[in-house]
């Protein structure tokens, strides 16, 4: 114990140890404010489909050589973000259809184009660290930092703002609609922000573990709370703490950063149902 | 003048015609039921007349100090409200949303409307328990009360007794009855249960491809359509086979 213990203290010396941890909870406190409204919406594999996309925008950065891939992948998937909301309204096609295609689709051209187009010498190895998170979190630089820390506020501040509108919009679309709630503005809203989260959250877990950060923390606080309020308290702090856990767990264990973190989360998933259960809810 | 006017209403969606030529107003202080078989064009009128869709022709005006925005709505549950982690409070506070426009927190005066509307329909003791954790009727009531927060004039009801049973059926009919006469609030209906809704209303509309009937209750009654109309849903309802 005491051991671990100054290992740590001694890691936590390190700029990028403390880059990573800044970060990794900014996300996951981000992630999991969102996560509420889309479990509640029944918009939990939004996040999943979203991170597909934004993994196939990735590959395009990375044929162009673009540096700073965050010019292509931001907005290409708030784009993706707001197509989907607008398929779910207009039912031609229903929601999770548009989804599910979009998602695969992006995947295949994404995986396509890397093949074809990069220059890069180990393409498996980028593709892995693109889906499954790479230890990118622990080679952060103080500019990399500086970004995910004024997004990350972005989306605070939105939440905030806007939670009331949020909890009418979320609880009945229809009845917001009907007094007066300018309801278009408020759904775009939050796909947009859902889709900047999932832009962020790649850079720490990897595209196919984003919506873990974003379902788990929701539905756990729903095991043990009942207000809309303290759901949204509860999955912030329980964000938090798995996120730290699951980066020091990662950085002593040397395993890898992503999986670590989902790991926690569904270790705290299974304590919170066994309290909720304890509690006989 | 009357709150609500509707003239020369033609009804429907993609391009299909479900009610046309529906002509009828709405006084301050009415109790107007709409009846008629499903498909009939019910729930579309109620989603025109709050504005959540268009007419495809003629017009919807409101007056006597009415806004379109102001007209309370009773929704019938969906299945995303049932596990919604959300305290009474909350959800009838929610109802004073649509007049904040982009005022992000409520103030005082709408935790205090709030609190009058859940007095007013008697959940004040309700209001930090789990809204999904009430009972039907419960949650009706709550709902209800967040109507109650967007509007002080017109409530639009939508199967508000579905799935509940008879007991607490005529407790939510005479809550909504009193609301009617002491509070002066305008009433419209949706309703299959026309033994009861007989009862309260003042007006009746009976829908189908074309407009039956409106005018007053009395006359309803009088009627071939009404009287033929009552006489099948009452026996359904003896029955009991006449669900939903």
């Amino acid at each position: 114990m005491i051991n671990w213990f100054s290992t740590l203290t001694e890691y936590l010396h390190y700029p990028f140890v403390r880059y990573a941890l800044i970060t990794g909870v900014l996300i996951a406190l981000c992630s999991s404010l969102l996560g509420i409204t889309l479990v509640l919406k029944r918009y939990s594999f939004m996040g999943d489909g979203l991170s597909h996309v934004a993994f196939g925008a990735m590959a395009v950065a990375a044929v162009f050589s673009v540096t700073n891939e965050l010019i292509v992948v931001l907005p290409l998937t708030i784009l993706c973000a707001i197509l989907l909301l607008r398929t779910g309204q207009t039912r031609k096609i229903t929601g999770d259809a548009a989804l599910a295609m979009l998602s695969v689709g992006a995947m295949a051209v994404g995986y396509l184009l890397l093949h074809l187009f990069s220059t890069s010498s180990n393409i498996s190895g980028d593709v892995c660290s693109t889906l499954f998170g790479s230890t990118s979190i622990l080679t952060l630089s103080g500019a990399d930092v500086a970004v995910c820390l004024i997004m990350s506020l972005v989306v605070l501040g939105t939440v905030i703002l806007f939670y009331n509108k949020i909890f009418a919009i979320t609880f009945d679309e229809t009845f917001a609609q009907a007094t007066g709630v300018n309801t278009g503005l408020y759904n775009l809203i939050v796909a947009v922000v859902t889709a900047v989260i999932i832009v962020l959250a790649m850079n720490l877990v990897g595209a196919l573990l984003t919506s873990a950060l974003i379902i788990f923390p929701a539905l756990s606080a729903m095991r043990v709370f009942q207000s809309f309020r303290s759901v949204v308290v509860c999955s912030a702090v329980y964000a938090v703490i798995c996120a730290v856990i699951g980066i020091l767990v990662s950085i002593l264990a040397s395993t890898p950063v992503g999986a670590t973190i989902v790991i926690t989360d569904i270790a705290g998933y299974l304590a919170m149902s066994l309290v909720g259960r304890m509690m006989g809810r | 003048m009357a709150q609500l006017q509707c003239e020369n209403l033609t009804l429907g969606y993609e391009g299909q015609t479900v009610t046309r030529n529906l002509n009828f107003s709405v006084d301050r202080g009415d109790y107007l039921c709409i009846v008629g078989e499903n498909g009939s064009g019910k729930s579309t009128l109620m989603k025109t007349l709050l504005g959540l869709r268009p007419p495809m022709s003629g017009t919807i005006t409101t007056g006597d100090g009415l806004k379109q925005k102001e007209i309370g709505y009773l929704p019938q549950q969906t299945q995303v409200q049932r596990d919604f982690p959300a305290s009474v409070r909350e959800v009838v506070l929610s109802g004073c949303q649509g007049s904040k426009g982009l005022r992000p927190f409520y103030t005082r005066k709408d935790y205090e409307k709030a609190d009058r509307s859940m007095e007013k329909l008697g959940i004040s003791q309700l209001s930090r328990q789990c809204y999904r954790h009430l009972s039907g009727g419960q949650q009706q009531r709550v709902l209800l009360a967040r109507a109650l927060c967007a509007t002080e004039k017109m409530l639009l009801l939508d199967e508000p007794v579905a799935g509940l049973d008879p007991v607490v059926t005529a407790e939510l009919y005479d809550l909504i009855g009193k609301l009617n006469h002491e509070d002066n609030i305008t009433i419209i209906m949706v309703s299959h249960d026309i033994s009861q809704a007989l009862g309260q209303a003042t007006h009746i509309l009976h829908l189908a491809s074309e407009p039956l009937f409106f005018g007053a209750k009395e006359a309803y009654l009088k009627s071939s359509i009404g009287q033929a109309f009552a006489t099948i849903m009452i026996a359904g309802a003896m029955g009991g086979d006449l669900d939903d």
